[in-house]
């Protein structure tokens, strides 16, 4: 069992945890980026108290960065609103940013490295433009990796401001145009709802199949399950809002995006993690029938390990594997395989170049460490 | 009764605490779990860290740390990984500067993750329980003094994080050995016999490394805080005649707060932290080329209140 999951599932225990197990559990949640996530649940169950002092300072500081994070998300959010109002564009955050500034449930204790923004495709150069304007640039970027987001993704190289050093990730739809699903970027625009004045979020329906298909796509799961605990909020908070009406839409959208398998994969290890509270007739409707079902106990043999925090006290075997197979199954969604071969052979040419030289680490040691 | 110091471990038990389930220190008022296979970890921590105390076993460490090739690449290259909690924060390096490494690494713990104390970038020194703090920007002289008087019979607190509880005119100590660069490490050598100086790194990024000894004052170890005094801003300066000067508050308040860990981060509770620590000292600048000179006007500085 995994002591970090145990306590965000039920915070109370915290009561009763030894020295030897926080001496686990803080390095688990440490490693999963979610001590300020639990910390908020300990202080929401009121069982903070309880937590011996040399625990605590740990969470107390987690927190400290996680507020400073708010605050700098809002100081850079009065920058971007007039930045991108040159350009005709609102301000549309996605995840942690947007579940910060709509304060949805994810947001306690929620850190993050960079903010999302969605625009219309249509507005990407005029974007560019203004962004380029007000201090944001691309930095130095490997042409091979600039031509790669460029033609395939769904978001152009990640942006960084030149005095604030905040990161902007810019995305012109939410997963990218060659994978399976069929995103209509109008219509997630069309739902969109206005969290503070001029600051945008997805409506609930595409938040939730966003952060699905986000998780489920990208095969990036450093932080998964600090994503599945941000399903897991959200779900919660949108069906205990709108009832049972919820999973009708959510289910019809996912079925008009093409969004059924990252939904349901959402659903399954929701519910299994962290006991998200689901009817059955939403994950029977979106279960895989014929040939697809076939992949399902492979694919909880992946995904098991992928939501397992990566510490030796809770790892499962083959985990190293998993992430592997996770990892070139997002980059297969996202292209066909005659382009997919050739990519993976240059990035690992690119990782082995990379890795012969260690300046650039000695460099962040000596401005890190003094 | 005082808990058993790292010593007391022997060197072959050092060795393989290290190489199995780690060897846990007490640094002021955190704790430290240390792996590593590596034959240099073992000989410098026996060496330097002989009088720290051990930490229980079976408790809550703040820092689970490992120094090891990360894998088979690592290791037929002939380089190491630092680990905080199983996660590689740094690439790998070569064998030959693991040592000075390693330290970094320990620093490198406390700098980024604690914030329930303003962290300046300092050296914090004490003598006849008057605290006085150091904050330098690299190559201004501030280990190489630190060191100094700990030869001189000064307590060393930290040669590199002052930390202090926010409202509180006081730093805690969480002394470790005193990090010297290049010509710093021959100026100590020369001080004296009693100079124990760590593995030599050679090469880094900021030249030859290595660590001294310097918790020979009884008080090292203990955790309990000391009230702080001075503010004392070193600069050395080739041919620089002798000099402290008073500085202002507001320039000290600037000057060190733009050199702290977490200074920005911890927003108004750093502010009035920051503010409150600051009006209770009285900061100098101290200009000096010869280090013997510098020690006295410092002794004499303590004690013209002790």
């Amino acid at each position: 069992m995994v002591l970090l999951v145990d306590l965000l599932r039920a915070p109370e225990r915290a009561a009763r945890l030894s020295p030897a197990e926080w001496d686990v559990v803080i390095p688990q949640a440490r490693q999963s980026h979610l001590l300020a996530s639990l910390a908020a649940r300990l202080w929401a169950a009121g069982v903070s108290g309880q937590v011996p002092a040399e625990v605590a300072r740990h969470l107390g500081s987690a927190v400290v960065l996680q507020r400073k994070q708010c605050q700098g998300l809002a100081h850079e959010l009065d920058h971007l609103r007039p930045a991108l109002a040159e350009a005709g564009e609102p301000v549309l955050l996605l995840k942690g940013a947007a579940y910060i500034t709509a304060g949805l449930p994810p947001a306690a204790g929620r850190l993050m490295s960079d903010i999302d923004i969605l625009v219309h495709t249509s507005a990407l150069p005029a974007v560019e433009r203004v962004l380029a304007g007000h201090g944001w640039s691309a930095g130095k970027i490997d042409p091979y990796n600039e031509r790669y987001y460029r033609q395939w993704m769904h978001e152009i190289p990640p942006l960084g401001h030149r005095q604030r050093r905040s990161t902007l990730d810019v995305h012109h739809t939410i997963l990218p145009p060659t994978s399976t699903g069929q995103i209509d970027a109008a219509a997630l625009w069309r739902q969109a709802v206005e969290a503070s004045p001029g600051v945008m979020v997805l409506g609930p329906e595409d938040m939730v199949l966003h952060s699905a298909a986000h998780l489920f796509h990208e095969g990036e799961f450093g932080h998964g399950l600090r994503d599945l605990l941000d399903l897991d909020g959200l779900l919660r908070h949108f069906a205990g809002l709108e009832g049972p009406q919820f999973y009708a839409r959510l289910l019809a959208r996912a079925h008009s995006m093409g969004l059924e398998r990252p939904l349901y994969y959402a659903c399954l290890h929701a519910a299994r993690v962290l006991e998200t509270p689901l009817p059955a007739e939403l994950i029977a409707a979106l279960r895989p029938t014929g040939l697809a079902a076939l992949k399902g106990p492979f694919m909880d043999f992946l995904f098991r390990r992928a939501f397992t925090p990566g510490h030796s006290s809770c790892r499962l075997p083959l985990t190293g594997f998993a992430l592997f197979c996770l990892y070139v199954r997002s980059h297969y969604l996202r292209m066909p395989l005659r382009l997919l071969l050739p990519h993976l052979l240059r990035k690992a040419c690119m990782d082995l170049r990379a890795g012969a030289g260690t300046g650039a680490t000695d460099r962040k040691v000596a401005k890190e460490a003094g | 009764m005082s808990p058993p110091t790292l010593s007391t471990l022997g060197t072959d038990g050092l060795q393989s605490a290290l190489a199995g389930e780690g060897v846990r220190l007490r640094v002021g008022p955190y704790r430290y779990a240390i792996r590593s296979p590596e034959p240099i970890v073992a000989r410098g921590l026996a060496l330097l860290y002989a009088d720290f105390p051990l930490a229980p076993r079976d408790g809550f460490a703040d820092f689970h740390v490992s120094f090891a090739p990360a894998g088979l690449r690592q290791r037929l290259r002939g380089q190491l990984d630092f680990m905080l909690d199983e996660h590689r924060p740094f690439g790998s390096v070569p064998r030959a500067q693991a040592y000075a490494f390693l330290e970094w690494g320990l620093n490198w713990c406390l700098s980024v993750t604690m914030n329930e104390y303003l962290k300046l970038h300092a050296a914090v020194v004490a003598k006849d329980g008057v605290a006085l703090i150091l904050p330098g920007l690299p190559g201004a002289g501030k280990s190489t003094l630190c060191a100094a008087l700990a030869l001189r019979g000064w307590r060393v607190l930290s040669d590199e994080h002052a930390l202090i509880p926010p409202g509180r005119r006081e730093v805690v100590p969480v002394y470790r050995p005193v990090s010297l660069k290049n010509d710093s490490i021959d100026i100590i050598r020369e001080r004296g016999a009693s100079a124990l100086l760590g593995p030599l790194s050679r090469d880094t990024h900021k030249g030859s490394v290595a660590h001294l000894k310097a918790d020979g004052h009884p008080d090292s170890h203990r955790p309990e805080p000391i009230a702080a005094r001075f503010m004392v801003f070193p600069e050395y300066r080739a041919g620089a005649p002798l000099a402290l000067r008073p500085k202002g508050r507001a320039e000290s308040f600037l000057f060190a707060a733009h050199h702290s860990f977490n200074y920005s981060l911890m927003g108004e509770v750093g502010f009035e932290a920051m503010c409150h620590f600051v009006d209770g000292l009285d900061c100098f600048d101290l200009s000096y080329s010869a280090l013997d000179a510098a020690l006295e006007r410092l002794d004499e500085l303590v004690r013209e209140v002790a």
